[in-house]
């Protein structure tokens, strides 16, 4: 009797362990599948980017002398924002709707969200969101700064109806600003973006400026058409640059994580054989002792 | 004394005027491709709402704004390129350098009068069957590009 219980115990033991290294086993193999499925998402989205980068960076090419240009004419007649008392400021933030693309929402966001908070008043600052992801930015910290909000951005390539929308509505938003500012990335290469700003000048400024005089046969209606084409024009190159910018970098983002998911699947799948031995060697232990006792 | 001073500041006022040079690099650009990227140009036909002109090396600086119309570019090497451009601006700044800013412009040989005329016509619908101002407006902008298309293809 006491011969026979002192089998059971060893056996109940064992029986107890298999167990507790199958759950571990069917655990690890749960996580090395999710991982794997990780890896191939973040590595198809690395695919799709790269060929929305290639296109955007063909379109680039092309926008870059017409951004060129637009500015030159402010460079060249030396616009410069007169210093008022409480100026009214508008921001436009070129971020987009959609995420997983590195730093270049927040950078942008975190710009402004710094010089708002070097001004003592901010009463006199709004900000027009262009993306959905400075809109989330913004709500949380400078709720009542929001003139407007642009969606649907981001996932087909910019034209230049959507920036003159872009420019149709800040224009007749009814907000008359003496200076503006336009944030966005510009494009240096692959692995490199820069958050840059390009001054918005209003038309009082314009007619003010120095070396206006010196431009032949101008008159209010001129100016006024040739402000509102220009800031259309600048926001489609902001938007062709933030447009390539932000596929460069989500290309690098999603080519990492795969990288890191990559090493994630060697470990686990170590561990996972490492544990499946040791399951397998527990069941022999187990055979071997049973049938030595016999 | 007295004259050398005055010579002196006579020199001076003949070197404070700008100076222009012979070279009008011309950038001219479209969102939907660049023609143009600071290249020397002799002269260049603009169409614009103050009327049409011609922009020579050294023309006095400007802006315009473009009407729909051809842009006739005479190259350095003498060849005249005829472009269909829908509206934009036209900047000549101090140096010569002039930008014009396109919201279309496409080579006039790529475009066919028989699908002018149709744009046109569809135009004058959409004029008949606008419903507030802003739509009419919209509207006779279209048949005012479509007009100058007919005639440009004509």
């Amino acid at each position: 009797m006491l011969s026979q219980t002192k089998q059971l115990i060893p056996v109940l033991a064992v029986q107890c362990q298999q167990q507790r290294g199958m759950a571990n086993l069917k655990a690890i193999g749960l996580r090395l599948k999710s991982v794997k499925n990780i890896q191939k998402i973040t590595q198809s989205m690395k695919m799709v980017s790269a060929a929305k980068y290639a296109r955007a960076e063909r379109d680039l090419k092309a926008a870059r002398p017409l951004g060129n240009a637009a500015q030159s004419f402010y460079e060249k007649a030396e616009v410069a924002a007169e210093s008022k008392d409480a100026p009214k400021e508008l921001y436009i933030a070129m971020t987009s709707d959609r995420g997983l693309a590195g730093a270049v929402h927040t950078s942008i966001c975190k710009t402004i969200r710094a010089e708002l908070a070097e001004k003592a008043n901010t009463d006199n600052i709004k900000i027009v969101c262009v993306g959905d992801k400075s809109r989330a930015f913004f709500q949380r910290w400078n709720r009542n700064n929001i003139l407007m909000v642009g969606s649907e951005i981001g996932r087909l390539p910019p034209q230049f109806g959507d920036a003159s929308k872009v420019a149709n509505a800040i224009l007749t938003s009814g907000y008359e600003f003496d200076s503006g500012k336009m944030l966005y990335n510009k494009y240096n290469s692959v692995v490199s973006y820069t958050t840059t700003t390009i001054p918005i000048f209003s038309q009082e400024t314009v007619s003010n400026a120095d070396k206006i005089s010196v431009y032949d046969s101008l008159d209010a209606d001129v100016i006024q058409s040739y402000m509102e084409y220009s800031l259309a024009s600048l926001i489609y190159y902001a938007m062709k640059e933030g447009a390539c910018s932000e596929q460069s970098s989500r290309m690098t983002a999603m080519d990492n994580s795969s990288k890191n998911a990559g090493e994630m699947i060697d470990k686990l799948t170590i561990t996972f054989n490492r544990t499946r031995q040791a399951v397998i060697t527990g069941e022999l232990i187990e055979i071997i002792s049973g049938a030595a006792a016999l | 004394m007295a004259l050398r001073t005055a010579a002196f500041s006579l020199r001076r006022m003949m070197s404070t005027s700008a100076v222009r040079s012979a070279e009008m690099p011309l950038t001219f650009a479209a969102p939907n491709g660049v023609h143009y990227d600071r290249v020397n140009v002799r002269q260049i036909d603009v169409p614009s709402f103050s009327g049409a002109f011609g922009i020579l090396p050294a023309h006095v600086p400007s802006l315009a704004v473009l009407k729909p119309g051809v842009i006739t570019v005479y190259e350095e090497s003498g060849d005249a390129k005829k472009f269909f451009v829908s509206s934009g601006s036209v900047t000549i700044n101090e140096d010569g350098s002039c930008q014009i800013l396109a919201e279309e412009a496409h080579p006039l040989a790529d475009l066919d009068n028989a699908a002018a005329k149709q744009v046109l016509a569809e135009a004058n619908a959409a004029v008949g069957a606008a419903k507030d101002d802003v739509e009419r407006a919209e509207a006779q902008i279209a048949v005012e590009v479509g007009e100058a298309l007919v005639a440009a293809t004509a």
